[in-house]
C-alpha cells in the first residue's frame, strides 16, 4: 500500500524534500547489515510505499507539494532532481505568488476555497497512481500561514474526499521564542481543526530538534537544514518497512492504519510524540557500539520521565506503584513529572533486534487503566539497518508527552487574546472572535483528557 | 517636492526569469527606484541606490560601477509612478544614468510647486490630478503578474509629498482596498526651514493613521547623524585599507566624499537600503522567508498602532568575509542601539510591541536564537506579547556585505516624535499663524485642523496607555 504524502508551506516542502532524501538515501546505503533477499524484500517494500516507478529512470515521489508562494517549491524540486536519486513528478505541485502572510485566516478562508479543486485533483491524481492506497501523511507547520491555515482546510478535504482513508498530519511545533509573533494563534487555530479531520498528530517540536543538533549531532551554527535532516532522519525510522507481527514473513504493508490501529484508540487522543535513539554525528558511527538492553533501557526511561533526548534524562522518575485505585493526578502516588501512557509503539531496526527484551514497556504501571497492556504495547522490527546505525531504536507514543507544550501554547495565545491584540489581522478575513473562542475551548478539552490520565 | 507612488509587483525579479523577448514594461525592477525630497528643499537623485541594490544574482561578483549593468537596465522598468508639482527633480532623473529606468509615462508633474501648503497638495492638485493618476495607477498595476503591495515614499513637511501623497494613499484605498499599503515618510525636524511643516506633516498623520498599513518613519537628523559616522569611520582611518570604498553603504561615486558635499545622496542611499532589505526575502531564497505581507501581520497588533522604527546593520563593510561569531553578533547588539535607528528614538528604553529582525547572508537560526536570547533580558516587551520576535532569514546577502540586519520594531519610542510634532503644531496653530495660506483653499475647514489634531492626540493617547503597563508586565 502507499502513501500519498502532502507537503504544505515552506516548512512542509523544506522536511518533505528532506524524508525522501533521507529515504532514499536509506535505500541505497551500504551496511544494511541483513541478507541480500532481506535487503531487497525491504526495498521493494519502501518503493512501494513512497515511490512510483513510472517510466522515468529514477523513482517519482508519491508526493503533491502546496505552496502560496512560488521559491521554495521551485528550490525543492530543483534540488530532488539534481540528486540524481528520486526526484516528485513536475506536474505534481500547486503555488502561487503572494504568500499567506502569516495568516491562518487567509490560508485556511481564503486560499483554502479559492484553491481547493486544483489542489484535491492533484492529490486525486497521485491516489490514483497507487495499486491500494494506504493513507495520507501531510507535513506543515502551525506557525506559518499556508501550512497551518491551507493545511488545516486541505486536511478537511482530504477527509471529505476520501472518508476511510487514513490520515496522519505531521505538524512542527515553532521554536517557543522567535519565529513569528502570531504563532500561538495559528497554532490555537490549527489544532483544534486539525483534530476534527485528523486521524492523528505527529509532533516534532523546534526546540528539542535544535537541542538534539547541539549536544548530540555537535553541530555549531545549527541550521534548519540541519533540523530538518533529524526529523527526516526520525520520521524515516518511523515508516520504512517493519515487520509488524512476531514471525511475520512479509513486510507490513499498511504502516499507516497499523500505526493508527495501535497508537489511538480512542479519538479524544490524538497527540503522539516520537523518539529516536541513538543520535549522533556520522563521523562517529563508526567508532560507537550499541546494546539494545542499553537502548531500550535509555527509550523507556526518556517515555516515563518524559525526556526529549538522550542526554539530561532524569533517572529519579520511576512509575507508580500498582495497585492503587485513584487514577488522578493529584494522587500522591504518582508523581507528577510521570509521563502516563495510553499506548506505545516500539520499532527496532538493525542487528539481533530478535533478541531483544521488551518486557519493560508491557508494564502496566505505564499505562492508563483502560487498555490490557497487550493491547497498548506493541513493537515493530527489521534485522535490516536504518541509515547506518547499527541498531537504532524509535517510540511513537500516544501519552502525556506533548501535554506541556500544549498547555503553554495555549496558555500564551490566551494571554494575546485577552488584549485582543492581531485579532483584527484575522477577522479581516473572516475568522471572528467566536472561531477563537470554540478553537481554546476544544484545546482545553484536550489538554484536561491528558492531564487526568 | 518630489514625491513617488511605487507600485510593488510580484513579477520576475531575477533576470533569469525574464520573460525571452523582453519588453520594456513588463519586467521588475528590483528594488524600484527611490526619489527623495527631503524636508528641505534639496533632493537627491538617488543614483547610488542602484549600484548597492539593482545587483542581479549573476552578476553580484563583478561588483563595481554601472557599466555592467547598463545592459540588464536597459531592459527593465521601473513599476513606478514619479509624481511632483514641479519639474526639476524629476527632469534631472530623466537625465541621469538613471533615465533608462523610468517610462515617460510614468511621469505626473506641473510647474508651480505646491508652496509647502498641504492643502494644496491634497485638495487643489489632488483633485486636478485624481483621474489622470487612477489611470496611471491602473495601467502599472495591470503588467503586474500579482499585485502585492505599494511604496508610498515621500516627506510630510512640505507641499506634494505631503498633500498630495496622502492623496494618492486615499486614492488607492479606494482603488485598490485589498493591496498593503507601505508608506516610507520623511518626517521633520525642529530646525525645518519650512516655517508651516508642522501643519503639513499633522494634517498629513491623520491620513496615515486612517488609511496606511504600515508607515516607517524617518528623520533627517537620524540619517545625517548614521553618514557622519560612516564618514569618520573611513578618515581616522579606523577601517584601514580593508574597506571596500564602494560597498559603503553611502558611496555613489566609489570615493568617500566629504559630508558637505550632496549630504542628501548619501542620506538617501540610506533609505534605499532600508527597502532593498525589506524586500530581499520577496527577491530572494532562504531557510525562513519573510514577506511584506507578514511584515504587516506581525508587527500591527491593533490598526492605528502601525508605525514601525527601524533601524539597518551594519552600515559598512568588513572586507574579511569570514566573520567570527563576536562580529555577527555586535550586529545584532548594534541593531538595537540608539544610533542606528533611523528616527531619534531609543527603542531599549520604551515598550516594544513587538520586533522583526531579517537577517541577511550566512546566518543560520541558531545565531539568530542565540542573540535573541541574549539580547531579550535588556529590552522590554509589552505583557501580551514577551516573546513578540519576527523572524527572517535570506540566504543572499547584500552587495559587499558578508551579512546585514534590518529591524523593525513597534515601539512607543515613537510618541516623543508625534509629542514634539503635536507641540510644534500648537505652537503655530494657537496664534492662528499663516491659517489663511490653507482655509482659502477650495475644500479647507478649519475641522480639517482640529479634526488633524485630535487624531495625533488619540494616537499618542494610546502610546501612553500601553507605556503605562511597562512597570506591569
Amino acid at each position: 500500500m502507499s502513501i500519498v504524502t502532502v507537503q504544505l508551506g515552506q516548512c512542509g516542502n523544506q522536511i518533505g524534500h528532506e524524508v525522501f532524501n533521507a529515504i532514499c538515501s536509506d535505500v541505497h546505503g551500504t551496511h544494511v547489515l541483513c541478507s541480500k533477499k532481506e535487503n531487497e524484500s525491504y526495498n521493494d517494500a519502501c518503493k512501494e510505499r513512497f515511490f512510483c516507478e513510472e517510466e522515468s529512470e529514477v523513482p517519482v515521489a508519491r508526493a503533491v507539494l502546496v505552496d502560496m508562494e512560488p521559491k521554495v517549491i521551485s528550490q525543492t524540486l530543483s534540488m530532488a532532481t539534481r540528486s540524481g536519486y528520486w526526484k516528485y513528478d513536475d506536474r505534481s505541485h500547486f503555488c502561487q505568488k503572494q504568500g499567506s502572510g502569516n495568516n491562518w485566516a487567509n490560508g485556511y478562508s481564503v486560499h483554502g476555497p479559492k484553491h481547493k479543486e486544483v489542489i484535491m485533483n492533484l492529490v486525486q491524481k497521485e491516489a490514483e497512481k497507487c495499486d491500494r492506497l494506504g493513507g495520507f501523511f501531510t507535513i506543515m507547520s502551525m506557525a506559518g500561514g499556508t501550512g497551518s491555515g491551507l493545511g488545516a482546510y486541505v486536511t478537511q478535504c482530504l477527509r471529505d474526499a476520501f472518508p476511510t482513508s487514513f490520515i496522519l498530519n505531521h505538524v512542527i511545533w515553532p521554536y517557543g521564542t522567535g519565529e513569528i509573533i502570531v504563532q500561538n494563534y495559528n497554532s490555537v487555530l490549527t489544532l483544534s481543526h486539525l483534530y476534527q479531520s485528523s486521524d492523528a498528530l505527529l509532533v516534532h517540536e523546534n526546540d528539542v530538534i535544535h537541542k538534539i543538533c547541539a549536544q548530540l549531532m555537535n553541530i555549531k551554527q545549527i541550521s534548519f537544514r540541519d533540523v530538518n535532516q533529524v526529523i527526516a532522519h526520525q520520521l524515516g525510522s518511523v515508516f520504512q518497512p517493519t515487520y509488524t507481527a512476531e514471525g511475520g514473513l512479509h513486510y507490513s504493508r499498511n504502516p499507516l492504519g497499523d500505526l493508527m490501529e495501535t497508537l489511538v484508540p480512542h479519538p479524544e487522543f490524538k497527540m503522539l510524540g516520537l523518539r529516536n535513539i541513538p543520535q549522533m554525528p556520522e563521523n562517529s558511527l563508526a567508532y560507537s557500539t550499541f546494546s539494545w538492553p542499553g537502548l531500550i533501557k535509555h527509550l523507556r526511561q526518556m517515555l516515563i520521565a518524559n525526556a526529549k533526548m538522550e542526554e539530561g534524562i532524569d533517572w529519579q522518575v520511576r512509575p507508580p506503584r500498582l495497585g492503587s485505585s485513584i487514577p488522578s493526578s493529584y494522587s500522591t502516588n504518582k508523581p507528577l513529572q510521570f509521563n502516563t501512557s495510553i499506548a506505545n509503539l516500539v520499532i527496532l531496526r538493525g542487528k539481533d533486534m530478535h533478541s531483544v527484551d521488551l518486557g519493560s514497556f508491557r508494564d502496566p504501571s505505564l499505562y492508563t487503566s483502560w487498555l490490557n497492556p497487550q493491547d497498548a504495547f506493541n513493537a515493530w522490527k527489521t534485522p535490516r539497518a536504518f541509515n547506518k546505525y547499527e541498531k537504532s531504536a524509535s517510540l511513537v507514543s500516544n501519552s502525556q508527552f506533548l501535554l506541556k507544550p500544549l498547555d503553554n501554547v495555549v496558555g500564551k495565545a490566551w494571554n494575546m487574546f485577552a488584549s485582543k491584540a492581531y485579532i483584527h489581522q484575522y477577522t479581516k478575513f473572516g475568522i471572528e472572535e467566536e472561531d477563537f473562542l470554540d478553537s481554546f475551548t476544544a484545546l482545553e478539552q484536550v489538554i484536561s483528557s491528558y492531564t487526568i490520565l | 517636492m518630489a514625491q513617488s507612488v511605487v507600485v510593488q509587483g510580484k513579477g520576475p525579479w531575477r533576470p533569469e526569469l525574464l520573460p525571452a523577448a523582453p519588453s520594456p514594461c513588463l519586467t521588475c525592477v528590483s528594488p524600484s527606484p527611490l526619489q527623495w525630497a527631503s524636508a528641505g528643499t534639496r533632493w537627491a537623485a538617488g543614483s547610488g541606490t542602484w549600484r548597492c541594490g539593482s545587483t542581479p544574482p549573476s552578476t553580484r561578483s563583478g561588483g563595481d560601477g554601472p557599466d555592467i549593468y547598463k545592459g540588464k537596465i536597459c531592459s527593465l522598468k521601473a513599476r513606478a509612478l514619479l509624481i511632483d508639482m514641479e519639474e526639476g527633480v524629476v527632469n534631472e532623473i530623466l537625465q541621469g544614468p538613471l533615465r533608462d529606468v523610468f517610462d515617460s509615462k510614468q511621469l505626473i508633474t506641473d510647474v508651480s510647486g505646491s508652496g509647502n501648503n498641504w492643502a494644496v497638495g491634497h485638495k487643489l492638485y489632488g483633485y486636478q490630478y485624481r483621474e489622470n493618476i487612477v489611470e496611471k495607477l491602473r495601467k502599472a498595476a495591470e503588467h503586474c503578474d500579482c499585485l502585492q503591495c505599494f511604496f508610498i515614499i515621500h516627506s510630510m513637511g512640505g507641499g506634494t509629498g505631503s498633500g498630495l501623497g496622502t492623496f494618492v494613499l486615499n486614492l488607492l484605498e479606494d482603488e485598490f482596498p485589498e493591496v498593503y499599503r507601505f508608506v516610507t515618510s520623511v518626517y521633520p525636524s525642529g530646525e525645518d526651514d519650512v516655517i508651516t511643516s508642522p501643519y503639513n506633516t499633522v494634517l498629513a498623520m491623520k491620513e496615515l493613521n486612517e488609511h496606511a498599513d504600515c508607515v516607517l518613519p524617518i528623520e533627517n537628523e537620524s540619517l545625517f547623524d548614521i553618514v557622519n559616522k560612516i564618514h569618520q569611520m573611513i578618515n581616522s582611518g579606523k577601517l584601514g585599507s580593508t574597506v571596500k570604498q564602494n560597498s559603503l553603504v553611502t558611496s555613489s561615486a566609489g570615493s568617500a566624499k566629504t559630508v558637505q558635499e550632496k549630504p542628501f545622496d548619501a542620506m538617501n542611499n540610506i533609505v534605499a537600503n532600508l527597502l532593498l532589505n525589506l524586500t530581499s526575502s520577496a527577491r530572494f531564497e532562504g531557510s525562513l522567508n519573510m514577506d511584506l505581507n507578514e511584515i504587516s501581520m506581525n508587527l500591527v497588533p491593533f490598526p492605528r498602532l502601525h508605525y514601525l522604527v527601524s533601524s539597518l546593520t551594519p552600515l559598512c563593510t568588513l572586507a574579511d568575509v569570514n566573520v567570527p561569531s563576536r562580529r555577527l553578533d555586535q550586529m545584532f547588539s548594534d541593531a538595537f542601539s540608539r544610533e542606528h535607528q533611523l528616527i531619534q528614538a531609543d527603542p531599549k528604553h520604551s515598550l516594544y510591541l513587538a520586533c522583526a529582525l531579517l537577517v541577511r547572508g550566512n546566518v543560520q537560526v541558531s545565531d539568530l536564537r542565540r542573540n535573541i536570547e541574549r539580547l531579550k533580558p535588556s529590552l522590554h516587551f509589552v505583557s501580551w506579547n514577551q516573546e513578540g520576535w519576527k523572524t527572517g532569514l535570506c540566504s543572499v546577502p547584500p552587495v559587499g556585505h558578508s551579512h546585514s540586519l534590518l529591524s523593525l520594531a513597534n515601539n512607543t519610542c515613537v510618541k516623543p516624535t508625534f509629542i514634539e510634532l503635536k507641540d510644534r503644531f500648537m505652537k503655530l496653530y494657537k496664534k492662528k499663524a499663516h491659517l489663511h495660506h490653507y482655509l482659502h483653499i477650495d475644500g479647507m475647514e478649519q475641522s480639517c485642523f482640529s479634526e488633524a489634531i485630535l487624531s495625533l492626540s488619540d494616537l499618542i493617547e494610546e502610546y501612553n496607555e500601553l507605556d503605562a503597563t511597562k512597570g506591569l508586565s
